[in-house]
């Protein structure tokens, strides 16, 4: 007994000398915390007197952090999940196709063919994740196939109904969302062309939202038990397959949410929105301390992901560096943040 | 004490095709807080028998008496109604998670607010460390991940948890076969702990002497069929792990390895090379 007990103590007080650096350690969020200062000491150094970090400069990092932001918590839910959606960025454009065709050629409202977006892309992300679950194949492979069906989709459609890939006219000043009440919630802009855009209130809900749901509620501990181990969690009563099929679909929910600001910004929908972007989401989900493998991570981190992304891509177009060396630098963040990651992981789970 | 069993298996056979996988299993579980140990090699149907009593098997015959009334489980979900738990060698913990996070996996404590289900953060760890606690078990964080813990603590989580959500017969399965020796006394100690609260515990085993620490009765499975069952004092650890291995086998394992060693003996120089 007394010998268990020193033993005991022993391991207690060896866990407290380490406690405020593990603690730190512990949150999954760190690393890109960290990047987020470097990022923005790197280029107030480079590029601090160029006007990035004017109002005008601000705003428009912000806004590209929002767009990014948005995507990065659909995909960052579903990797602490377990999965991966590699259909995003074909989502994007596939969904503004769904709201520009039938505003433009079917003479429907444009806040119906808003909903019927939604409608439509949530609907094909029920479809993705019914299929992951009960094929037990992985998501990876099979939301590359929706890659490609819905770009296919995507631009088939467009030239089959409209017979162009790009339909314009359909913008919130003086197209046809002109005074439409749900197309203004997704188009709003406080403070004239170089203002706040809605994206960006857009991407605080979501996130706001997101976090909740992960940290405090029933649902967010089913996300991170389908995660780290779905046998387990399926053993204890989690429902894993409705779990990821939801998680589908909100990824869907997000890339549409991104293909509606952005299509009530420029005014028109393209056949090659979102190209890539789907990569873009899940580095800025990896760079916020999510795991590949499942079980971890952060929606917090993943803005502060999708934050690191814009202010480098802005960064380098102020400061006047060639634009290619924005993925160079992309690549080496992603590679670190993965390393630090795995190192992480092992700490955690004490392997 | 009633003389009524918890549980009780008469004469259960379980065949799969052609297989014969149990064969008139019988052995009970009395009321009260009794131990009790199956014993048995790899191979000898301990799975199976552990599968039958929580339901994911049906009997293909013989009886399940709960309380002395027969039942018949259709699922897991009906042997859980009657508060039979079963903790699986895996454990079902995620590593990643935290301790209290484990412990309501699935059950997650806290109130609906419009509609949505919320987690108890606050609530969910005191009680962890709360019940962690009343079995000796001391973690100084409830947010620590459950792979920072050893494979004893991990074990006495499981079995914790399974107590606190209403166990009232636990069966589990090798709790020590993966554990050193420190460790595995104290998921012993942590199973003594739960027997006196009145469960009646199934200890599926094939280590003998952590039978007898802490088993109020045995029963040996040998190729799926029971070979007797045994109060504590009744039979001698040599006669459990004779009736474990079969006396035949063990003989002729003493003479196998005895012939080997002469044999290696007789050829040094193929042993070096």
């Amino acid at each position: 007994m007394n010998e268990e007990a020193s033993s005991e103590s022993a391991t207690k007080s060896r866990l407290r000398e380490v406690s405020l650096l593990s603690r730190l350690l512990n949150r999954p969020e760190l690393g890109s915390v960290a990047g987020t200062v470097l990022v923005f000491a790197i280029f107030l150094v480079v590029a601090g007197d160029s006007g990035m970090f004017s109002i005008d400069g601000a705003f428009s990092w912000i806004k590209l952090a929002s767009y990014l932001g948005i995507i990065a918590i659909g995909a960052c839910l579903l990797m602490i999940a377990g999965e991966f959606d590699l259909s995003v960025g074909s989502m994007i454009g596939f969904a503004g196709m769904l709201i520009a065709i039938p505003a433009k050629y079917w003479g429907w409202p444009v806040w119906s063919s808003i909903l019927f977006a939604f409608t439509g892309s949530m609907a094909i992300g029920y479809m993705i994740g019914y299929t992951v679950v009960k094929t037990r194949l992985p998501s990876f492979i099979v939301s590359l196939a929706f890659l490609f069906i819905l770009r296919g989709l995507t631009i088939g459609l467009a030239i089959t109904l409209a017979n162009r890939t790009i339909i314009g006219g359909i913008g919130i000043n003086g197209g046809l969302a002109e005074g439409d009440w749900l197309a203004s919630i997704f188009g709003f802009v406080i403070g004239g062309p170089n203002g706040l855009y809605a994206v960006v209130v857009w991407f605080i809900i979501l996130a706001v939202i997101a976090s909740f749901v992960l940290l405090r509620t029933k649902f967010g501990n089913w996300i991170f038990a389908s995660g780290g181990d779905a046998n387990a969690a399926r053993n204890v009563g989690v429902p894993v397959d409705r779990v990821k099929i939801m998680l589908f679909m909100f990824t869907a929910f997000c890339a549409t949410l991104y293909a509606t600001c952005e299509m009530m910004e420029y005014g028109s929908a393209s056949a090659d929105r979102g190209n890539l972007k789907e990569f873009e989401a899940i580095i800025a989900a990896v760079i916020g301390g999510a795991l590949l493998t499942g079980g971890y991570g952060s929606v917090i981190g993943a803005c502060f992901g999708a934050l690191i992304f814009a202010v480098v891509q802005v960064g380098i177009n102020f400061s006047g560096i060639d634009n290619s060396w924005y993925r160079v630098v992309l690549g080496l963040l992603l590679l670190s943040a993965v390393v630090f990651n795995n190192f992480i992981r092992r700490r955690v789970t004490g392997s | 004490m009633s003389d009524v069993p918890l549980i009780e298996f008469k004469n259960v056979c379980k065949y799969f095709g052609q297989v014969v996988a149990l064969e008139d299993v019988s052995f009970k579980v009395m009321a009260g807080g009794v131990a009790c140990c199956l014993l048995g090699d790899n191979g000898a149907g301990k799975s199976t028998l552990i599968k039958t009593l929580s339901g994911v098997h049906k009997p293909t015959s013989g009886l399940i008496l709960i309380d002395g009334k027969p039942v018949e489980f259709n699922s897991p979900r009906d042997a859980i109604d009657y508060g039979i738990a079963t903790v699986y060698q895996d454990l079902a913990l995620v590593p990643l998670m935290s301790i209290a996070r484990n412990f309501f996996m699935g059950r997650e404590p806290g109130k609906q607010i419009l509609g949505v289900s919320m987690y108890d953060a606050a609530f969910a760890n005191k009680v962890a460390l709360e019940q962690l606690n009343t079995f000796g078990i001391n973690v100084p964080d409830a947010n620590q991940a459950v792979g920072t813990l050893s494979g004893g603590q991990r074990q006495c989580l499981a079995i914790a948890r399974a107590v606190y959500f209403g166990a009232k017969i636990l069966i589990l399965d090798e709790p020590t076969a993966a554990l050193g020796v420190k460790q595995s006394s104290n998921v012993l100690k942590m199973i003594l702990r739960v027997r006196n609260r009145g469960v009646g515990i199934i200890f599926v085993t094939h280590n003998v002497q952590h039978a007898t620490l802490v088993g109020d009765a045995f029963s040996v499975l040998n190729h799926g069929r029971t070979l007797g069952f045994y109060e504590h004092d009744e039979i001698t650890s040599e006669e459990l792990y004779n009736k474990m291995a079969g006396g035949k086998e063990m003989a002729s394992l003493e003479s196998d390895l005895s012939t080997l060693k002469a044999q290696i003996a007789a050829e040094p120089e193929q042993a070096n090379a």
